[in-house]
């Protein structure tokens, strides 16, 4: 091959590596940016008064003379709504029957939008469900909420060959003539006063528990039980991995035992999660019985199975990595096995175990299908330590699929459901991050 | 425990050929010297059906410096790694014959080779100091042996260390990990390590293989300082440095021991035509 050949053959395989490395990082901007955005969301926003009521009252939080002074300037402005309201009430007594239903329909719409923008109207009775005592708490989502006050959505299903279209009406024009159609470019333009938004941090996503399933408070039932379960995971899969992966390297006789072990292990690492899953409710649950029904336990039991096999591939490749060299100096020292294992080959091996070590915590953290049916519930508390044993627990990984796709409101808690992907996003990176700082330190410990 | 500590003066009678050998009129005896310390008789080493080392026998006097010459692949290693039984390693080794050592049988069915490898020092070729500092891996071995007095393993570690002419260069460092010094003195610290654990015997399997001249030189020096305190055996295929440091030589030729003479008449006078071709370089 010539020069030029070679040169060029060199060049197009650098374009190549390069344009992939950029579609690569193009692929991970696309995931990433909406996550991160969104998810930061969570915790920085603009929050009205409603989310500071509720803080006072669900969480005994913030400063409760200010809110009242707020909630004054407020109900100022409220009032007018409340007169409003009121004045339409009392003109609809006075109007011929057909026209008086014909206006309470589309009157009772009105009011339920006031209501999930505004919270309890006057002379509404007390609402049951938490979620109903308080109007927006984010002001995004209260814009939202205007515009379904001030438009109705209807749809154009005239044409049946094409799939039917969402228009909007203004709803001021159904109450052309009453006394309340004032109401609209009211509240229009006096929502800001009404609601008072303004920039707030809340850290108690992180730390709260939730409150009305995800509609208020925070996450941390579920980031403290990611942790249960995976550390739990670890307690059970790092020693038995690692004593499993020294019996491998250093004890087993060849053989076809051994090697019916070993292809067993590197199968047990390719089995899909989920069947971990069934197998852990199978064996932890009905056969072992560690627990009554779902447990973290169960779940972390489950999930030590699951990363096993990863945690003795590793162990044993980080031994097999250990020089032949160092085996030799401590057994020519009159050394025993079992030390030689304890004192070199073990603290020599250690950056390669701890690594896989972290990357399986890792994994074990963002695994949803083991825990499904054995420690997962989807709306909890956060529970004690000494309640492993019996209790099931909340999970980053679970619940956000859990909020993505069964919650009854769930395209009302966008924000929650990205906080807690970043969460979980988060708590994996650090985990390997640490991994990588973990293993540099060692190594650069052992190397001098 | 049979390999135990026996009065040198029980062990077997020294046999006149092998007086000869390593006390030729012209050289002075060293003192304790004049006992049989290592002795193979028939001793064959296989790996699986391949033999190796070829029914061997020799007698090493204790404290004198015993070189074992001759062409690469031809069992050196081998032999010098069946006498503290590192070959125990390898799965497929065995041996037949016999291997005493202070008259008990190396390979005994009762022999504790934790124990024989405490008595039996080895350094190797590639020097392999432990990734931990140069303290530890002096103290490495006493604390094996259950030294835990922090005062007691420093002494020992500095004694180690100045037996082994290396004290000066890390005396101020000894809290450094030991991967950090040059491949001479991490060849030297490796027989610190070994002397730590004060063995009675000390193989050195081709120690300077892997270094400059300047540090083969300080080995060498060590060497000969360590002579009379301990019963030497270097493997080397370097003929000069046979010559230089050892009292009696051992050529092998295809795992087979040619001849064991004292190392002047090996390399002035050899009896045997094959010695006289490997030391006059005809083949190699
Ligand atoms: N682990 C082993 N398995 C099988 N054969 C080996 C092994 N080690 C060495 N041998 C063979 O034994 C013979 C002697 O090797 P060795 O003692 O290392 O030679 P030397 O040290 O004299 O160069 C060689 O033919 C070598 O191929
Ligand atoms: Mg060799």
């Amino acid at each position: 091959m010539n020069i030029g050949t070679r040169k060029i053959l060199d060049r197009s395989f650098t374009a190549v590596g390069i344009g992939s490395i950029i579609v690569m990082a193009i692929a991970l901007m696309i995931v990433v940016v909406p996550i991160v955005t969104n998810g930061i969301g969570a915790v920085f926003f603009t929050g009205t008064i409603e989310h500071r009521k509720m803080l006072l009252n669900e969480f005994r939080r913030g400063d409760s003379e200010n809110l009242s002074s707020e909630v004054a300037s407020s109900e100022r402005y409220r009032a007018n709504v409340y007169n409003m309201l009121t004045g339409f009430e009392a003109e609809l007594e006075t109007m011929a029957p057909e026209k008086k239903a014909e206006y309470k329909g589309k009157y009772s719409q009105v009011r339920s939008a006031l209501q999930a923008l505004l919270g309890p109207l006057p002379g509404d009775s007390a609402p049951m469900l938490t979620r109903s005592k308080y109007g927006q708490t984010r002001w995004e989502k209260a814009e939202e909420k205007l515009h379904d006050l001030l438009y109705e959505s209807k749809w154009d299903n005239s044409n049946p060959d094409v799939m039917s279209k969402e228009y909007f009406v203004n709803r001021a024009i159904g109450f052309e003539g009453t006394s309340l159609v004032k109401l609209f470019p009211y509240v229009k333009d006096n929502l800001e006063k009404m609601l008072l938004p303004e920039f707030t941090v809340y850290w108690g996503f992180i730390t709260d528990s939730s409150v009305d399933s995800h509609f208020f408070g925070g996450i941390w039932p579920e980031i403290q039980g990611t942790f249960f379960l995976a550390i739990g995971a670890m307690l059970f899969a790092f020693p038995l991995g690692v004593v499993a992966a020294v019996y491998f390297t250093e004890y087993a006789k060849p053989g076809f035992l051994n090697s019916m072990l070993r292809s067993a292990n590197s199968t047990l690492a390719g089995v899909p999660s989920i069947v971990f899953g069934m197998f852990g409710l199978a064996f932890f649950i009905n056969t072992l019985k560690v627990s009554e029904s779902k447990s973290v336990i169960a779940g972390a039991l489950t999930l030590a199975i699951m990363i096993l096999p990863t945690i003795i591939r590793s162990a044993e490749e980080a031994i097999l990595a250990v020089p032949k060299t160092y085996r030799e100096a401590s057994l020519s020292l009159g050394s025993t096995k079992w030390n030689t294992i304890m004192t070199v080959i073990l603290p020599a091996a250690l950056p390669g175990i701890l690594t896989g070590g972290v990357i399986s915590l890792g994994r074990a953290a963002g695994e949803t299908a083991p825990i499904i049916f054995t420690a997962a519930v989807s709306v909890g508390s956060a529970i004690g330590l000494a309640d492993v044993f019996s209790s099931p627990t909340p999970a980053l990984s679970w619940n956000i699929y859990n909020l993505a796709s069964e919650h009854e409101a769930a395209s009302q808690i966008r924000h929650v459901q990205y906080g807690m992907v970043l969460a979980l996003v988060s708590i994996v990176l650090l985990l390997n991050l640490s991994a990588i700082v973990v293993r540099a330190r060692v190594s650069k410990k052992l190397k001098g | 425990m049979t390999v135990d500590a026996k009065d040198v003066s029980e062990s077997a009678p020294v046999q006149k050929a092998t007086r000869d050998i390593y006390l030729p009129p012209e050289r002075k005896k060293i003192s304790g010297g004049d006992t049989t310390h290592i002795s193979a008789k028939e001793f064959s080493i296989y790996y699986g059906e391949f033999e190796a080392v070829k029914r061997v026998s020799a007698d090493i006097l204790s404290k004198y410096v015993t070189a074992i010459i001759g062409p690469s692949g031809c069992g050196k290693s081998t032999f010098l790694r069946s006498i503290n039984r590192m070959n125990d390693l390898i799965p497929s080794c065995h041996t037949t014959g016999a291997l005493l050592f202070d008259g008990e049988d190396v390979y005994g069915k009762f022999t504790d080779e934790v124990l024989l490898r405490k008595k039996v020092g080895m350094v190797f070729q590639k020097p392999n100091p432990f990734p931990k500092s140069i303290f530890d891996n002096i103290a490495y071995g006493p604390r094996l042996h259950g030294m835990n007095d922090k005062k007691k393993l420093m002494e020992i570690v500095e004694r180690s260390l100045r037996k082994a002419a290396i004290w000066d260069e890390v005396c101020d460092r000894l809290d450094k990990n030991a991967l950090g010094l040059s491949g001479g003195q991490q060849q030297r610290l490796c027989v610190a390590r070994t002397l730590a654990v004060e063995p009675e015997v000390l193989l050195l399997d081709e120690p300077t293989s892997a270094l400059d001249p300047k540090a083969t030189a300080k080995i060498e020096d060590l060497i000969q300082e360590l002579r009379g305190s301990y019963t030497i055996m270097i493997v080397t295929h370097n003929m000069q440095q046979a010559s230089r440091v050892s009292d009696s030589t051992m050529f092998f030729y295809e795992g087979v021991l040619v001849e064991h003479a004292s190392t002047a008449q090996l390399f002035t006078n050899p009896k045997d035509p094959m010695t006289e071709d490997y030391i006059t370089g005809r083949f190699s």
